[in-house]
């Protein structure tokens, strides 16, 4: 069975983003940029679904400038056996880029796409879904575990005040929640390993996908400073001041 | 530890550290031996993530190195056009005239203002073209040794190891680095440069290295203060005459200012804070409005060579050699070492490359090569001036500069020593004056843990402590009892606290705070702080423009 990991370059969630003095958007230049965490749990999940003996081939990919393929050979590091680079300067929006993985998807055939959940620099939320809707094929989002067994998906999902199991048919997408697993080092002979390993070079015209942004970014601003805490001397004076200040009880 | 068993990789040449000097000897070899297998590992999460400097350099080693670095895109951008040198005072302050004439080392035309991390992250491009391999992300934890006593490469750290030292769920052994030679380019007190010094009693027969302790703020200041190509110095305030130091604030790039503040880690006074002496100065008249309605973008800290020639080990021993800072070649009256440190790391390239078509065991062309380079020259014209600042304090070493410059020119028949290594100069609590430092204001100045936040450092929480404290009771009775905590106050990242001051004093050290300036290594009063590699890839992730 194949699998096709989507993978994102993005700013390191190390990194305190700083929005440019213009307005215009998040510096990048000189940032350290690393994989989505999202997308290593989803890169991870595969990994173990090959050991396991469940997975054939793990096919990473990203769609971005050319910079992202250290993010592919992060990913190949982890246990992906090759790669496709997806060149593209622009934005990249998830309607553009789940057009993109569909052209992939029919062009590789594989039975399972892991995605991460969201990427953390714009935070969508919508790529996985929307990939499944152009695909129009099942899709389990959030999952917390995944078990593949004749011929189907069983995911556990995490909701709102729980969780859900579902099994789905494959091909199928899953997104990968927090606590789907700890991702693995991408140790140094395994990065050494993985310099030798293939990656595909592709632009999206290829695919015949045109990525021309269709959301116009109006202003970029720092979140409002938070003021400081103040020490209270009693319990009776917190239950007055949020009553009669901040007015919530 | 665990069983599990290395892996092993060969290569002709491993270098150490991704900084100026590891990735000019890497660039060199390359241009030279094509055919050589060389490996570059850095500490850092990346190239350039635990590079810090102000910086001002002098493109004379890039120019050998890469004649058509301009044409290439090397970041060197901001040309300096404007310099001042300041004597402050409390409130004011004089510019010092004539200044090519009474510090010619001061001189700065065709230098360039830039921020080192970007022109380290471009040396590494070129390095990688070249067929260099570079892995960030992975510390130099081990000297290997042949049963020859030879170096034979370095082992990285393992990864995924506990708190408790036993190894978690994650657990990756580390890989070991075989090398025909090793070439360490740790930057300034190198860890495993240590070793290495004290395994080939690399030091004897040289005066101690003394050191300076530098902290930095990048701003990013309104367009209407924004003067690029100017650079100023200071000394004199904050410091006493028995302290050597001073700030600097370099206008470059998009509306920055590197601003930052260096003190001679020789320091008597142990109430001495350098990270608030940095910040105080901000508020001086000469220097504040900049600051005012600018914003603060980054911080860090480095602690760096000062000792010159004279502190200089031997560089070689069978099976490598030490390159750049961690060997001590920083011209200190130019606050330069980039050029220094990049020029040891081409001439040792050269040596390594003699020695691999020689099967030599030790490159040891490279000492020869160092002493007919201008590099030799120009540390040894310069090699009493800051000898001079210890033995007659900040205005008589100040006086002394100014004779050398331009009665002696350089050629004094003598030569001024460092006697003491800082950490034996320190003197005790009860006889140090107090400094009482202005509490921070969060606008131009900012407290310890909101600037350790600036650098994004990140250490890997589940690991053991990398600040290793020999003996935990020679803290209470050496540091505690007659120093009161010093390491409270000169480590800029706020890692050692004293906890239950009144009750029970004891050491509190947040590892994950450390920002890798090494300064705990060199002034602990009883060199009962040994600074290990934490796992890969932790430390700082200074930004672009730092």
């Amino acid at each position: 069975m194949k699998v096709l990991v989507p993978v994102k370059r993005v700013i390191d969630y190390n990194i305190k983003p700083r929005v440019k003095a213009d307005g215009t958007g998040v510096e990048t230049a000189g940032v350290k940029m690393s994989m989505n965490p999202f997308d290593e749990i989803a890169v991870e999940e595969a990994v173990r679904l090959k050991e396991k003996g469940v997975v054939s081939e793990i096919i990473a990919v990203s769609i971005g400038e050319a910079k992202a393929q250290d993010t592919l050979r992060t990913a190949m590091a982890m246990g992906a056996d090759r790669s496709i680079l997806v060149e593209t300067d622009v934005v990249t929006e998830p309607l553009a880029v789940a057009k993109v993985l569909k052209a992939l998807v029919e062009k590789e055939k594989p039975e399972l796409i892991i995605l991460g959940k969201q990427a953390i620099d714009d935070d969508m939320n919508a790529t996985g879904q929307m990939l499944a809707g152009l695909l129009d094929c099942p899709q389990a989002t959030f999952a917390s575990k995944v078990e593949v067994a004749d011929g189907a998906v069983t995911v556990t999902r995490e909701i709102d005040g729980g969780s859900q199991t579902v099994k789905l048919a494959l091909p199928a997408i899953i997104t990968a929640d927090l606590r789907l697993n700890e991702p693995r080092y991408a140790s140094l002979p395994n990065i050494m390993k993985a310099r030798k390993k293939p990656m595909e070079k592709i632009t999206p015209a290829d695919l015949g996908v045109d990525m021309t942004p269709r959301l116009s970014v109006i202003s970029v601003s720092e979140p409002p400073e938070r003021k400081a805490g103040v020490k209270l001397d009693s319990a009776a004076e917190l239950v007055s001041r949020l009553r009669n200040e901040a007015k919530v009880i | 530890m665990s069983e599990t068993p290395r892996e092993t990789m060969e290569f002709d040449v491993v270098i150490v550290g991704g900084g100026p000097s590891g990735l000019a000897a890497a660039i060199r070899l390359r241009q030279i031996a094509p055919d050589a297998t060389v490996c570059l590992i850095e500490k850092g999460s990346e190239i350039g993530a635990h590079i810090l400097s102000g910086a001002v350099i002098e493109p004379r080693a890039l120019a050998e190195l890469l004649p058509h670095w301009h044409e290439e895109g090397a970041p060197l951008n901001t040309p300096v056009t404007e310099e001042q040198m300041l004597y402050l005072t409390e409130n004011g302050g004089i510019e010092i005239p004539l200044l090519d004439r009474v510090m010619p080392h001061m001189r700065n035309h065709g230098n360039y203002i830039v921020s080192l991390g970007d022109l380290c992250r471009w040396l590494a491009g070129r390095a990688e073209e070249l067929g260099v391999e570079i892995y960030p992300g992975f510390a130099g934890a081990e000297v290997l040794v042949d049963d020859s006593g030879r170096v034979a490469g370095v082992a990285t750290g393992d990864m995924g190891v506990g708190r408790d030292g036993e190894p978690t769920g994650n657990y990756a052994p580390g890989m070991e680095l075989r090398a025909k030679y090793t070439l360490f380019a740790e930057g300034c007190r190198g860890s495993l440069t240590k070793q290495v010094m004290a395994m080939y009693n690399l030091r004897q027969g040289v005066d101690p290295q003394t050191y300076g302790l530098g902290i930095k703020e990048l701003w990013e200041i309104p367009k209407e203060m924004h003067r690029p190509g100017l650079i100023q110095h200071s000394f004199g305030w904050p410091l006493d005459d028995r302290t050597y130091g001073g700030a600097w604030m370099y206008h470059f790039g998009d509306n920055l200012v590197s601003y930052g503040f260096v003190v001679g880690l020789d320091y008597p006074n142990t109430w001495l804070s350098p990270f608030d002496e940095m910040q105080r100065v901000k508020l001086h008249p000469s220097f504040r409005p900049y600051f005012e309605g600018a914003r603060r973008i980054a911080y860090g800290a480095r602690a760096l060579s000062e000792g010159g020639i004279q502190s200089i080990p031997r560089l070689t021993f069978p099976g490598g050699a030490l390159i750049g800072d961690t060997a001590g070649f920083l011209n200190v009256p130019k606050i330069k070492g980039t050029h220094t440190a990049m020029k040891s790391g081409m001439l040792a390239a050269e040596a390594v490359g003699e020695a691999l078509a020689t099967s030599r065991v030790e490159p040891g062309s490279y000492t020869r090569r160092i002493k007919d380079s201008w590099l030799w020259d120009e540390l040894r014209t310069v090699r009493n001036i800051r000898p001079a600042f210890a033995k007659f304090g900040m205005k008589g070493g100040a006086l002394y500069a100014g004779i050398d410059a331009m009665l002696l020119r350089g050629r004094a028949p003598w030569t001024l020593h460092t006697r003491h290594a800082d950490n034996e100069v320190l003197e005790p609590a009860s006889v140090s004056p107090k400094i009482d430092y202005p509490k921070p204001d969060g606008k131009i100045t900012f407290d310890r843990l909101s600037s350790v936040f600036l650098s994004a450092t990140n250490h890997e929480e589940d690991q053991p402590v990398h600040l290793k404290v020999r003996n935990m009771s020679l803290w209470k009775t050496v540091n505690w009892d007659v120093f009161r905590a010093p390491e409270s106050r000169y480590c800029p990242a706020g890692v050692y606290e004293v906890a239950d001051e009144a009750t029970d004093p004891h050491l509190q050290i947040n590892a994950q705070n450390c920002v890798h300036c090494k300064t705990c290594d060199i002034k602990d009063p009883a060199q009962n702080i040994d600074w290990a590699t934490p796992e890969g890839a932790g430390g700082p992730n200074y930004p672009g423009g730092m």
